[in-house]
């Protein structure tokens, strides 16, 4: 076989596996992954309360993140975990900022 | 020339050292420059609000409510928990003392000079504050306080110092100094996965709407607390008021009578030095 064709042939089952990869249903989440994810939103939270400033809806995201793993939906935890974490990045990122931004607001 | 340039040189130092003195830097904390400042903005924004009307809050700010308001109070909705405070006030502990025993004047007339500096404690002592203190030091149990006890409680010793205006003291100790610093920082920082700080309605939008409220100025806000809201269907202290505000812009509260609370009370209370005290109010 030719180097050429043999690059072709390496090209289509390169293609075929990404179609039948594309095709099939993603890995349902498993308890480890909900554990880590949750792991990883709780302690960007804690950061937060650390910052005096946690937002209800982090808190409300890991509530049902807790509540969709003991019903044994993990799917849905570790999506509410990840949203819970992005919330509580987004507040610690608003409390950072805003250490000196408040005084733009200031009468004077 | 070594002489000239050395005059130069003195002269330039004396003009540096003189600036300095004169103009304060951008970090000097002037509370009562602060406070002018602050009452100017709104006297200035509001030109036809008398300065004592700013104590009504929304009612300063639009007609229609002020008049359904004025109708409000020849019943007022506080008035029930204004006889409970009464008669707690006036109850004996069960080793026999007092309220009136914790506070100067005995409680009455008061008001107006809370929340204070404790320079012993090092701390802002809010009325909520010291009215817990009262009840521990007696051995009874602390009320919480967003409930109706201390909202009750609070609002006899309020009643009972109407029109006299807000006298709060930052004593020359630094500490003063940074709890007002701070309770200004909480004020202006945004926070809550809204974004918005105190100031956002209470500066930047008195007068306006949000929903079906009409915002309140911020200067004046804490002389009619505590407050009934017909949204709570109760009565509501200061702490209450706080961490309500709080979740609304959906921030988790922080513990009522927190330090960062006691000096946002303390900040707001000492910018509005000089307004008469109006609580209890109603407010919708």
């Amino acid at each position: 076989m030719s180097d050429r064709r043999r690059l072709a042939m390496k090209k289509i089952m390169f293609a075929a596996i990404m179609v039948v990869a594309a095709a099939m249903p993603a890995r349902a989440a498993s308890e480890a992954d909900f554990k880590a994810a949750f792991a990883a939103a709780d302690s960007a939270e804690k950061d937060a309360g650390r910052l005096r400033n946690q937002w209800t809806t982090t808190e409300a995201a890991l509530t049902a993140a807790k509540k969709a793993a003991e019903a044994g939906n993990f799917d849905q935890a570790v999506k509410s975990a990840q949203e819970a974490e992005a919330l509580a990045k987004a507040s610690i990122f608003q409390a950072t900022s805003e250490k000196e931004r408040w005084k733009d607001l200031e009468i004077r | 020339m070594r002489v000239r340039s050395a005059l130069s040189f003195v002269t330039a130092a004396l003009a540096l050292a003189a600036l300095s003195s004169a103009a304060p830097g951008a970090d000097t904390v002037d509370p009562a420059h602060e406070a002018k400042a602050f009452q100017d903005f709104f006297t200035k924004k509001f030109p036809k609000v008398k300065f004592e009307d700013f104590v009504n809050g929304p009612y300063s700010m639009n007609e229609d409510m002020r008049k359904q308001w004025e109708e409000k109070e020849q019943f007022p909705p506080y008035e029930f928990a204004l006889e409970a405070g009464k008669e707690m006030f006036a109850t004996p502990f069960k080793n026999g003392k007092t309220y009136a025993d914790c506070f100067a004047n005995g409680g009455i007339g008061v008001r107006q000079n809370y929340p204070y500096f404790d320079e012993k404690e090092g701390k802002v002592v809010t009325l909520e504050l010291a009215l817990n203190k009262c009840r521990e030091v007696n051995g009874e149990a602390a009320f919480s306080y967003v409930k109706e006890e201390m909202a009750s409680l609070t609002a006899y010793m309020a009643y009972t110092s109407r029109g006299k205006p807000f006298d709060i003291k930052i004593p020359n100790d630094p500490r003063a100094l940074e709890a007002f610093e701070k309770g200004k920082e909480y004020f202006y920082t945004r926070r809550g996965q809204l974004n918005f700080s105190c100031a956002s309605c209470h500066v930047q939008n008195p007068g306006e709407r949000i929903r079906a409220e009409i915002l309140a100025p911020a200067l004046g806000i804490l002389n009619a607390m505590p407050i009934y809201r017909s949204e709570w269907s109760g009565m509501g202290t200061i702490s209450r008021r706080f961490t309500t505000c709080n979740s609304q812009i959906r921030g988790v509260p922080l513990e009522p009578q927190s330090e960062e609370y006691r000096d946002l009370e303390y900040y707001l209370s000492y910018v509005s030095n000089g307004l008469p005290i109006s609580g209890p109010g109603a407010r919708p």
